[in-house]
């Protein structure tokens, strides 16, 4: 059997396995019956049409012929690792990492490190043009969510502050 | 006549001075608020509550509802210059604005969106003011099984809204019906699916799906591509304001949308959002004109009509809340809560117990869209100027207010963790070629559903015919069978698979 459609393949793929999972953990909650709807009731009644609805998409996948193949196509992993880590980072640095003990670097050590990281995704990276930017934006969001908005941010590394 | 001596209240009350500078004010600040994606009303009313204990009420009133509309208006602009939704009822709006500024047409989109909703505005205003006793009594008639039905209904037009495979379509919103599972259940209190994490009980906030999927997940995919394959904003951009040929084919498409806003804007529980999608629904399914650009790829009256019935729908919103007390979304209930401050008791009696401050809140809203769009109309020269900005300036400034905007609803770190993670999930969404439209419409209408699905089937003590005995239920019902249907069709089908064909 030749799969017709990756994309469609691995897509039914992941609503039955997802609908497996969601259906598998409503039946650990009660699920009562129709008059009185426990909690499982609906969420299991859910994760076993989307585990059908999957099945029917990757049934569809081997069966019915596209033109190309449907090609997954490459995945951008660089892309992704980096625009993941910057946000990744920035929350760490807005929140600390208690597990390792680090306090808050704050909002503006953020911005920098988000954009030097964001911008290693794409294709070039200069850091003279990036610097400007990340200043940039670290005064548009100070004026913005600090000073405007009297969002409450940790601004400045807790080191300094505490 | 009373109706013209009320608004003439109302419009004395407005006029002054200073509730216009009120107006003015939260107008302004909303729009700035509903621009930065992220950030949206229900934060800024939330901060700026304790400020308008000072203000006399009608003057805190009419600034709250400025703040609300201008960000509606703002979150419709970034929604179409950048792609993000930032709030659920510009989901749609996404869809064909974001084309239409891709094609180079994003003033027209700007524009069609901002004409739209004033058009909408003023309609629903009247019908707020004519009509508030009377549309009441239509909403009583809605029982938790008609709420179902309707909103299956609205799933059901929901698929229309996926250009790609219509079961792909059905299993996204299921997957968004799922997603809207975790938190905690409000009848058992029981938290679902929440892995002993504490920050879960509360579900996953609408907004880290929406920066997820839409704003990471589709920065990632565009880095992938090389610079010239990139989509990016043609170079020219062909005039700010909509062609005459663009007029006759959004008036239509506006009045449907008021139509259809102003109905579902009645019902208690968020009308603005269904109305949104269903106006886009009505419109995919009338004919295209010839040279019309399809839907999906830039169709103004995509714009036009979801962004009227939003409108229309969050005016005739109020009619629940200033005539029952209800409030029909989190926003709304803040207001409830301003009004409560100083000590009026929204319901029934407000129309006869303040009438200044009723129709003074009505005139000001007449009020407010007329400013924001003189505001906005001017501004969209400055906003297309945004869409020039080379890209790799543009995403690590998405990235950043995604973040930022993300974290300002809980102040929680926990929810920067979500984004990142659904920013994967997003990604991974686009390379199987799934929809993420759908989706958020599950996720915003399944714990409602389960909640109207549970009380119907109490009333009628577990028997499940009453979704048909009840006829408006039954109707509705119906009405989703014969839209499943048609889709459905073979012949259809085929014309459907030759309007959508992508590359």
């Amino acid at each position: 059997m030749k799969i017709q459609s990756q994309k469609d393949f691995f897509s039914g793929l992941m609503f039955m396995g997802v609908g497996v999972a969601f259906a598998w953990g409503a039946s650990g909650y009660t699920l009562g019956d129709g008059a009185r709807m426990g909690p499982g009731y609906f969420p299991l009644a859910l994760g076993v049409l989307l585990a059908f609805l999957g099945s029917i998409i990757t049934f569809k996948a081997l069966v019915v012929e596209t033109v190309d193949g449907d090609k997954i196509g490459k995945l951008a992993w660089k892309p992704l690792f980096f625009i993941i880590l910057a946000n990744l980072v920035f929350g760490a640095c807005i929140g600390g990492l208690p597990l390792i003990g680090l306090k808050p670097l704050g909002l503006i050590v953020g911005i920098y490190l988000l954009t030097l990281i964001a911008s290693n995704a794409g294709e070039e990276f200069a850091l003279k043009p990036v610097l400007i930017l990340a200043t940039l934006l670290a005064l548009l969001s100070y004026l913005a969510f600090i000073v405007l908005l009297k969002l409450q941010f940790p601004v400045w590394p807790a080191y300094f502050t505490a | 006549m009373e109706l013209f001596d009320n608004l003439a209240l109302g419009f004395g009350v407005a006029f002054t001075f200073q509730n216009l500078i009120y107006a003015f004010i939260g107008c302004l600040l909303g729009t700035l608020i509903g621009v930065l994606p992220g950030i949206g009303p229900l934060a800024t009313i939330a901060m700026l509550l304790p400020a308008t204990y000072a203000l006399p009420p009608v003057a805190a009133l009419i600034m709250l509802a400025g703040i609300y509309y201008g960000a509606q208006y703002g979150g419709s602009t970034t929604a179409i210059l950048v792609n993000l939704p930032g709030e659920s009822s510009s989901v749609v709006t996404v869809i064909d604005g974001y084309q239409m500024a891709r094609n180079g047409r994003a003033g027209p989109a700007l524009a069609a969106a901002g004409m739209g909703s004033f058009f909408a505005g003023c309609v629903g205003t009247l019908i707020l003011a004519a009509f508030a006793a009377p549309l009441t009594e239509l909403a009583f008639k809605f029982g938790p099984a008609e709420y179902f039905s309707l909103m299956i209904l609205g799933l059901i037009g929901a698929v229309v809204l996926a250009s790609g495979s219509l079961i792909k379509a059905v299993a996204m919103i299921v997957l968004g019906l799922l997603l809207g599972m975790v938190g905690t259940d409000v009848n058992s209190g029981v938290a679902r699916f929440s892995f002993d994490i504490p920050e879960l009980t509360d579900g996953i906030g609408f907004i880290v799906i929406a920066m997820g999927v839409f704003g990471y997940g589709e920065i990632i995919h565009n880095l992938s591509k090389h610079a010239s394959e990139r989509e990016v904003f043609a170079a020219s951009v062909t005039g700010l304001m909509p062609t005459k040929e663009d007029f006759k084919n959004m008036v239509p498409a506006v009045l449907r949308g008021t139509a259809l806003g102003s109905l579902l804007g009645i019902l208690p529980g968020g009308g603005a959002v269904m109305a949104a999608f269903a106006a886009y629904t009505i419109e995919k399914k009338t004919k295209l004109k010839p040279g019309e650009v399809p839907f999906g790829k830039g169709n103004i009256r995509g714009v036009a009509a979801p962004e009227a019935a939003n409108n229309a729908g969050s005016q005739t919103s109020f009619i629940p809340l200033l005539t029952l007390g209800i409030p029909p979304n989190a926003v709304m209930a803040l207001m409830v809560g301003a009004m409560t401050i100083h000590n009026i008791q929204p319901g029934p009696q407000v129309m006869t117990a303040n009438p200044e401050l009723f129709w003074g809140l009505i005139a000001s809203m007449w009020i407010g869209n007329l400013m924001l769009i003189v505001l906005n109309l001017p501004l969209i020269g400055i906003w297309i100027k945004l869409l020039t900005v080379p890209y790799r300036w543009l995403f690590p400034s998405i990235v950043l207010f995604c973040a930022i905007g993300v974290y300002s609803t809980n102040n929680n770190t926990w929810d920067i963790w979500m984004v990142a993670l659904f920013g994967i999930i997003g990604y991974i969404f686009i390379k199987l070629g799934t929809e993420p439209a759908p989706l958020l419409l599950g996720f915003i209408l399944g714990p409602m559903m389960e909640e109207y699905l549970r009380r119907a089937l109490l009333l009628s003590r577990g028997d499940w015919s009453v979704f048909l005995t009840r006829p408006l239920s039954a109707g509705l019902l119906a009405a989703s069978v014969l839209l499943l249907v048609v889709v459905l069709m073979p012949s259809i089908k085929a014309k459907r698979e030759e309007a959508f064909v992508e590359d």
